[in-house]
């Protein structure tokens, strides 16, 4: 609220928009000018508090929002503009839409009186978005837009996160027509309440069903990321001695150094997480959504397990596998309900049938432990990256591309903590990692960051490297250079015969000198023993951008990996063995 | 089986369109469909027809909950309720036919609503049922055009879907 005696601001509607941004706290926007957002660039230019961002292509304006988001928990903010401004950022919504991450994207558009005339530059971004946002918007009259601005940063945060675009006519800017400018401090949607705290009935009977059980497992997901519970998470997995297994997008949620820590589960997740889901007798899945990457087939999943299924989204559950105890709520004030009713009721656990199955499980652990074969002639992708661990201590940021680099990635840096793993969980965007790096380093400069991508998917977002000059980036991207669309490739070996259609990138560019033509500097890495030497030179360089461009054995399998159509538990664990 | 939705909804562009692009987007069936605003111009109601078992009703009614527009809404078919649809049928009638029209739209209690030398238009109004009997009832007639209002709904009782 204004004070009485303090007029408001006149401002025009681009100003406001800019202004809306700063008072949400908006420090960078990550975007690319054009015809119908040439009004807000003025209007940006003419203030210092919000700073852009010029990338390359909106694709990875996007991408650097995301990722901002995902190491921060607040939404990045990406500026369009109409037609192929806003379309080439369709790919960055989606992927974060489908991993659920919050994200504001406003996106110029032809003039009101024009819509609808297939106008220059006019897509129907509305339309064009409505499936894969939480939530869009378009502004009618220039004055709402603090309001507006407001409602889709209340939208695209809250409840179960999402991106949210707000589409501004290019005559909603204009300079000269100004008006009072108050920014909302709350806003109430008669249509939407996100707060969910869960049903204390419900938490009652998890926490009684979870002191009963013999063979339990915690199947944590990326909603405990977004919702800040790992705190309360791993405090409630060390009193009731459950062993954790986390999704993909879960990894980091719970401390992948901890005894209890069975690894990721899922297609390529590890034979003890897989086992312990299959023959649990309670699940309790807090913030993860039984996707099919992780179910195997629905049909002959977990046989036995009572399910117990906490998540913001009630339509996230019993969507795929049915829930037998579902709670609705935020996930960190139901972990604090569960933690306050166990402090109450002393409920006593079964010892001696905990005691049996964590045998059980040491014996399961021993099976595959994440072993992999070892080669005189070639590097493995797996080495790298327990070398990359080892050189940042465990502690950096690492975006991934998609691929079997990305599995590598998820598999063997062990994350200790949340919000260090970025990786495209949902849509599975190649050309991700490295715009996501770019974003994290932006806002954590001091932080190491890692982009491990493959030299497939690096080069659908490589003209980055010119942003990451501008503004001194200094990423350390790992190419693991298999010479192949390598997860393509291993799906041809195993269902086609090893027929390569159009898996092997013929023609691949010189990264070295390429990363050196954009200014960055480059490493060449193709034996075993240039790879410490190597590593110890990029990550000593500060402050430099770093191609490490590092030649894997191109005949490498992800492994485990579950055989389709069948249980959880049916895998395979290399190249000659199966379950 | 089949269910009777009724969707309160912001009455603000767009919202149709989600509404509708949610069903295409999910497979989900729609039979029928109708909008309209309601004493309170700020909302609309929708009334939607559409099948499939519990698990896909359940997941409609989540999925149309989480979009943003959607203020409330409740599967009427779960309780005791009525349903209207009005249909206007057009059909061609020769002179010795339309003693015959004019009794089985009386039969349904059908008016007939527009007359010319060759035609009757009648419209019925009830279940959706009786629209489809009224139509095989009409066996013989050559109908020209029938054009259906799609279903509304309303619980029966003191139970109401208002804000
Ligand atoms: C934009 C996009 N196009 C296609 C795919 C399908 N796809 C998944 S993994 C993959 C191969 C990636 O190759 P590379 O980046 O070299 O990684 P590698 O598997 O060799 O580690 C492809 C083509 C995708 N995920 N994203
Ligand atoms: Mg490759």
């Amino acid at each position: 609220m204004t004070s009485q005696n303090t007029q408001p601001e006149l401002l025009s509607g681009g100003a406001m928009l800019i202004r809306a941004l700063a008072d949400e706290g908006v420090e960078y926007v990550y975007g690319y000018p054009g015809g119908a957002v040439l009004h807000i660039y003025d209007a940006m230019f003419q203030q210092h508090q919000v700073k852009h961002v010029l990338v390359r292509h909106e694709q990875a304006a996007t991408h650097m929002a995301d990722a901002y988001a995902r190491a921060s928990g607040k939404a990045g903010v990406v500026l369009v503009t109409s037609g192929p401004g806003a379309t080439n950022a369709v790919t960055g919504i989606a992927t974060a839409y489908m991993d659920s991450i919050p994200m504001v994207v406003i996106c110029g558009q032809v003039m009101s009186h024009l819509i609808g005339d297939d106008a220059f530059q006019e897509t129907d971004m509305l339309g064009i978005s409505r499936p894969i946002v939480k939530h869009n918007m378009s502004v009618r009259r220039p004055e709402d837009i603090p309001y507006l601005v407001k409602k889709a940063f209340y939208i695209a945060q809250s409840g179960r996160p999402g991106p949210v675009v707000l589409d501004i006519p290019k005559d909603m800017t204009i300079p000269s027509q100004k008006f009072p400018y108050d920014y909302p401090k709350d806003i109430k949607l008669r249509s939407y309440n996100p707060n969910a705290k869960g049903h204390p009935g419900q938490i009652k009977k998890a926490l009684a069903t979870l002191l009963a059980a013999k063979r339990p497992v915690l199947y944590a997901g990326g909603g405990v990321i977004l919702g800040r519970a790992s705190d309360e998470l791993t405090v409630l997995a060390r009193k009731l001695n459950l062993p954790v297994t986390n999704t993909l997008m879960g990894l980091g949620a719970y401390p992948a150094s901890d005894p209890q820590f069975i690894g990721m589960l899922g297609m390529h997740g590890t034979y003890e997480a897989n086992q312990v889901m299959h023959n649990a007798d309670v699940i309790f899945a807090v913030g993860a959504r039984f996707d099919d990457r992780v179910t195997n087939a629905t049909k002959k999943f977990c046989p036995d397990a009572t399910i117990i299924h906490i998540d913001i989204d009630p339509a996230s559950i019993s969507k795929t596998i049915n829930a037998h105890i579902p709670i609705v709520g935020l996930v960190k004030p139901v972990l604090q309900e569960m933690l306050h009713q166990l402090e109450k009721n002393k409920g006593e656990l079964d010892q001696d049938a905990l005691g049996n199955w964590w045998h059980q499980i040491q014996q399961w652990r021993e099976v595959h432990g994440g072993r992999y074969d070892t080669s005189p002639s070639h590097l493995k992708p797996q080495a790298v990256i327990e070398a990359v661990h080892r050189h940042t201590k465990g502690d950096a940021y690492v975006t991934s591309d998609v691929g079997q680099h990305q599995m590598f990635a998820a598999q063997y840096y062990k994350f200790d903590k949340p919000n260090r793993w970025i990786n495209s969980g949902g849509l599975g965007t190649m050309g991700f990692g490295l715009p996501a790096a770019m974003g994290v380093k932006l806002h954590y400069p001091e932080a190491e960051v890692v982009c491990v991508t493959g030299e497939g998917s690096i080069q659908m977002n490589i003209q980055e490297l010119s942003t990451c000059k501008q503004y001194g980036l200094g990423v350390k991207i790992i190419n693991l250079n298999n010479g192949y669309l390598g997860m393509v490739k291993q799906w041809q070996d195993m269902n086609y015969d090893s027929r390569y259609s159009s898996s092997y990138m013929d023609s691949l560019p010189d990264f070295v000198q390429l990363a050196e033509a954009y200014g960055h500097v480059g490493i060449r890495v193709t034996k075993a023993e240039e790879l410490e030497p190597a590593l110890e030179r990029a990550f000593a360089l500060k402050d430099k951008l770093v191609f490490l461009d590092i030649h894997v054995d191109p005949t490498e399998h992800v492994y485990p990996m579950q055989i389709p159509g069948g249980a959880m538990n049916e895998m395979f664990l290399s190249k000659t063995e199966r379950t | 089986m089949r269910h009777i939705l009724s969707v309160l909804l912001e009455n603000e562009s767009g919202a149709l369109a989600r509404v509708v692009g949610l069903f295409a987007q999910r497979g989900y069936n729609i039979d029928s469909l109708t909008v309209a605003a309601t004493e309170d111009p700020t909302i609309s109601r929708l009334t939607l027809v559409t099948r499939g078992d519990d698990q896909v009703i359940e997941q409609i009614t989540k999925q149309l909950h989480k979009l943003i527009e959607v203020v409330k809404l409740a599967d009427l078919s779960e309780s005791a309720h009525i349903e209207r649809e009005l249909m206007m049928v057009k059909v061609k009638t020769t002179a010795e036919q339309r003693e015959e029209v004019k009794r089985c739209a009386d039969i349904f209690r059908g008016q007939i609503i527009d007359i010319t030398a060759s035609t009757y238009t009648i419209q019925v109004v009830g279940t959706s049922d009786k629209l489809e009997a009224f139509i095989q009832a009409l066996n013989g007639t050559q109908i020209l055009e029938t054009v259906r209002s799609g279903v509304s709904g309303i619980s029966r009782g003191e139970r109401t879907l208002s804000l």
